[in-house]
């Protein structure tokens, strides 16, 4: 009686031992017959991939791009840049006019059709409770500074806003881009912490659909946009933290458009589905030098310098000849860069006469120039983290060293390069780059008033282009204020604060299955393609489409 | 046992307010701040100055501490970086940690013993030894690497991605199919998360059974002329599994210990990412409940392997 049993338990422990790989053996087959028949996707939708998750989608909290980028969609500004970046069309003010003064108006007439996604009304009201949300000092808005000017804003009737400023301010207008929030939704609310930062409401031609944390945003076609129902019905940006990956997932068609890292170009332009396009960014990376340092005081130095670096093999091996060589301050491409200022060539003979003129030999022999028994020694440094910046470092490092400076590359955890050498002014120069908004006012970064506690950290003072900057952000009309830019750009060229480096081009892949729909009078749709604006493929995005034929596609 | 209970607890928990603040002062004192993460020339000093005042980072550490405690505590503890409550945040994340934690476990235990008992019956068999080379393999190859080949095997096969939990688009799938998306998507993440852990635990199980075995006991029990079958499994292995058993107790922690490699890769939102991003962006509040969250998981899994071992090994008792 007894053996039975003991064999019936060793059946029993053997099965529990060895039953749970077969279970999953046929889990995965079963997965692998699944995967097989898939079902095709149908719908007229695009989706972008994200390397981040959304922070607030609410215009005036959010700092990352994500966030920025769907606020943009799902709430509108009071005007906004046109195609070329140049001037203004209206969003939620239909006109606007600038009276000129020692205190200017600027006065805004608002639409009457824009609608909340809610259904309520939008008005003047809105636009007031959004500045004054921005600047109620409890609101954590990086913001502020913009509006800083502002001496009154004022609701003249629902759909009249009228702004007064303490002094000529300019770039002050670009500042009404700023997405509306409403008033109806968020009065009652504490807007640091709001549910509505994670479900907004605004006035923009998508509208809000689904968050899924880590996972994806979906913004859906608004039907009631004031300039046409989208032809999209949806969008959907996924979050793919992973960059190599992400390149995988456009391969198997898991998204539709993405932005494009120089080394993936080649691979990219011969995927047979996909369409690169490139444009150069709005922002510049270069060497500053520390004008607290005597080795920089010198402009023959800091030129010779620029003469030492071929900025053409650092694009070609370190951007794969994405970019462009920066000549000034400005991004090449936009209406104030000066089309007159040539990028200093490549010559180092003429670094070596400049800096012999400066007093600066090699006396002893050593392949390192000095000067009163003193050799050209300096540190280059850099935040770690940034490959780009990384690789550019050693290339410089190697390219002084030809014309006989010795120069330390050093890297940094980028808080602490900040803290300890950035803003305690601590270093010789530094590689870095600008990312800059469209207006072209820098004061912030190069006026002499900024050395102490502002952004030019590099102790950077020029009293004619200090004079220069001031009239750019006093000046309203364009042509103007493009002389004025183009009078700084040729000052900075000429006295090289910076290695200008270069203007890295911004790349990005769409399916070709995209078109721009245009109706004919006639009511039959004209399908063109995409084409890229000075202010973005997605300038046009509610008249994207995917044509019937092809959506069914599998 | 009672009062090595109560006393445990005591211990323990001073032990995580020692954890508490240990890692507050640490977490603070690195360089860098919350606000303007990038240098733009857009937002003056004067307007950072006042954010820091709005997230109390003005005030002496100390304060900070009890601050934050008091807020865990009312429930009235925000992201800075999304204004969101941080318990929301981290609820909202831990269960697909758990959920992806569990299977690769569930895999590990599965098929990891039986591995451990066949390679100890036959030792130094070739099949043994070919699990001892598979055992080194998958402790050594590193698990991102081979994350990458699979995903990238995965799609050139079968063609369908393998990113994220479950598929962006499922609105025209039946019930079923969602299941299966959600399982295919399982598969991947919690296989590789389970081969390093295969490894280690095949090696360990093998180890203790081969121990067990030489014992005086199991030479009496095949001297009584025991079925070879019988005296291995059950009485050898059940001797065998019980260092192993105590490992349930360690694991606790490791269940929502996301793994910030494997969820970056796989586009996981989980734990991991979620305090990989809060450490990045100095996201005080977030970094905090987390590494407190872990704490407690760690001590009450000691806590939990020390009763356990009480419980499965008679020889051991408490004072």
């Amino acid at each position: 009686m007894k053996v039975p049993s003991e064999r019936k338990d060793l059946l029993r422990i053997k099965t529990i031992l060895f039953i749970s790989p077969i279970l999953f053996l046929i889990l995965l087959g079963i997965n692998i017959v699944f995967v097989g028949s898939r079902p095709p996707q149908k719908v007229n939708q695009l989706v972008i991939s994200s390397i981040g998750d959304a922070s607030f989608l609410n215009p005036i909290l959010a700092q990352d791009s994500a966030s920025s980028e769907i606020n943009g969609l799902v709430f509108n500004g009071l005007i906004k840049y046109d195609r070329d970046l140049q001037g203004f069309v209206g969003e939620l003010a239909e006109s606007w006019k600038v009276e000129e003064g020692p205190e200017p108006v600027i006065t805004f007439f608002l639409r009457k059709d824009a609608l909340w996604h809610d259904g309520k009304g939008f008005t003047a009201h809105d636009v007031k409770f959004t500045y004054d949300k921005i600047m109620d000092e409890k609101t954590n808005t990086v913001r502020r500074s913009s509006y800083e000017l502002v001496k009154k804003a004022e609701v003249l009737d629902p759909y009249t806003f009228r702004v007064t400023y303490k002094q000529p301010f300019s770039p002050g207008l670009e500042s009404w881009g700023i997405g509306i929030i409403p008033k109806h939704l968020l009065e009652k609310e504490d807007i640091n912490t709001t549910s509505f930062n994670r479900r907004p409401i605004g006035t923009g031609p998508f509208r809000f659909l689904e968050w899924v944390t880590d996972e994806k945003i979906v913004v859906e076609a608004n039907p009631r946009y004031f300039n046409g129902k989208p032809h999209l019905d949806r969008i959907i940006y996924r979050i793919i933290p992973e960059a190599a990956l992400n390149e995988m997932e456009i391969l198997t068609r898991g998204i539709d458009y993405s932005g494009v890292f120089p080394f993936e170009f080649r691979r990219m332009s011969q995927v047979p589905f996909l369409k690169t396009y490139s444009q150069p960014g709005l922002g510049y990376t270069y060497i500053g030098y520390n004008f607290k340092n005597d080795l920089f005081q010198d402009k023959r130095v800091r030129l010779a310098f620029t003469h030492a670096i071929n900025r053409k093999e650092i694009v070609q091996y370190v951007l794969y000849g994405l970019g462009e060589v920066a000549t000034g301050p400005f991004p090449n491409h936009l209406w104030y860069a000066n089309p007159h200022v040539k990028p200093i060539p490549y010559d180092p003979q003429k670094a070596r006469r400049l800096l012999a003129e400066a007093g600066w030999k090699d006396t002893d022999g050593d392949g390192i120039l000095d000067r009163e028994g003193k050799p050209f020694r300096f540190n280059l440094i850099t935040n770690s983290g940034n490959d780009t910046r990384r690789d550019v470092g050693v290339l410089v490092q190697r390219q002084l060293h030809e014309i006989g400076i010795d120069v330390k590359f050093e890297l940094y955890e980028w808080s602490v390069f900040l803290k300890n050498f950035i803003n305690a002014r601590h270093f010789d120069a530094c590689i870095l780059g600008w990312g800059l908004s469209v207006d072209p006012d820098a004061y912030e970064i190069w006026h002499s008033s900024q050395i102490e506690k502002g952004f030019n950290f590099i102790s950077y003072k020029n009293l004619e282009t200090d004079r220069l900057w001031e009239e750019g952000r006093r000046e309203y009309d364009v042509e103007k204020r493009k002389q004025i830019y183009w009078r700084i750009h040729e000052l900075m060229a000429e006295d090289q604060p910076y290695t200008f480096l270069y203007v890295p081009l911004g790349i990005s892949g769409l399916q070709k299955k995209f078109v721009l729909v245009e109706e004919s009078p006639s009511d039959q749709k004209i399908y063109k393609p995409i084409k890229m604006e000075t202010a973005g493929l997605m300038y046009d995005l509610i008249k994207w489409t995917v044509p019937k034929e092809i959506v069914w596609e599998k | 046992m009672g009062s090595f209970i109560l006393r445990r607890l005591l211990y323990t928990f001073i032990t995580l307010i020692g954890i508490s603040i240990l890692s507050w002062v640490i977490i603070i004192q690195a360089p860098g701040s919350p606000i303007a993460l990038t240098l733009d020339p857009k937002v003056s000093p004067k307007i950072i100055a006042q954010m820091e005042k709005n997230y109390d980072l003005d005030k002496p550490i100390y304060q900070q501490y009890f601050l934050w405690l008091k807020k865990l505590f009312t429930g009235k503890l925000y992201s800075f970086k999304d204004g969101r409550p941080v318990l929301e945040k981290i609820g909202e994340r831990i269960w697909n940690t758990l959920l992806l934690n569990l299977v690769s476990i569930l895999i590990i235990f599965s098929l990891a013993i039986p591995l451990g008992i066949f390679s100890a019956k036959r030792q130094y068999s070739f099949l043994d030894n070919l699990g001892t080379f598979g055992a080194y393999l998958g402790i050594s190859i590193p698990s991102f690497w081979l994350a990458y080949l699979l995903i990238l095997a995965t799609v050139k096969l079968f063609g369908y991605p393998v990113l994220g939990m479950r598929s962006f688009v499922t609105e025209d799938f039946t019930t079923v199919e969602i299941v299966l998306d959600r399982l295919w998507h399982l598969m991947l993440p919690s296989i590789i998360l389970a081969i390093h852990g295969m490894a280690g635990l095949s090696r360990y199980t093998r180890s203790s059974m081969l121990e067990v075995i030489r014992q005086d006991y199991i030479r009496t029990a095949k001297a009584k002329g025991l079925p070879e079958e019988t005296v291995y499994y059950k009485h050898a292995l059940r001797n065998a599994l019980l260092p192993i058993i105590t490992l349930f107790g360690f694991l606790i922690p490791g269940l929502i210990g996301g793994s910030i490699i494997m969820e970056t890769v796989f586009a996981w939102p989980g734990i991991g990412r979620l305090a990989y991003q809060a450490v990045l962006a100095r996201d005080y509040p977030v970094v905090m409940t987390i590494n407190t969250i872990t704490a407690v998981l760690v001590l009450i899994g000691n806590f939990i392997a020390d009763i356990l071992y009480g419980i499965v090994d008679p020889r051991i008792r408490y004072q």
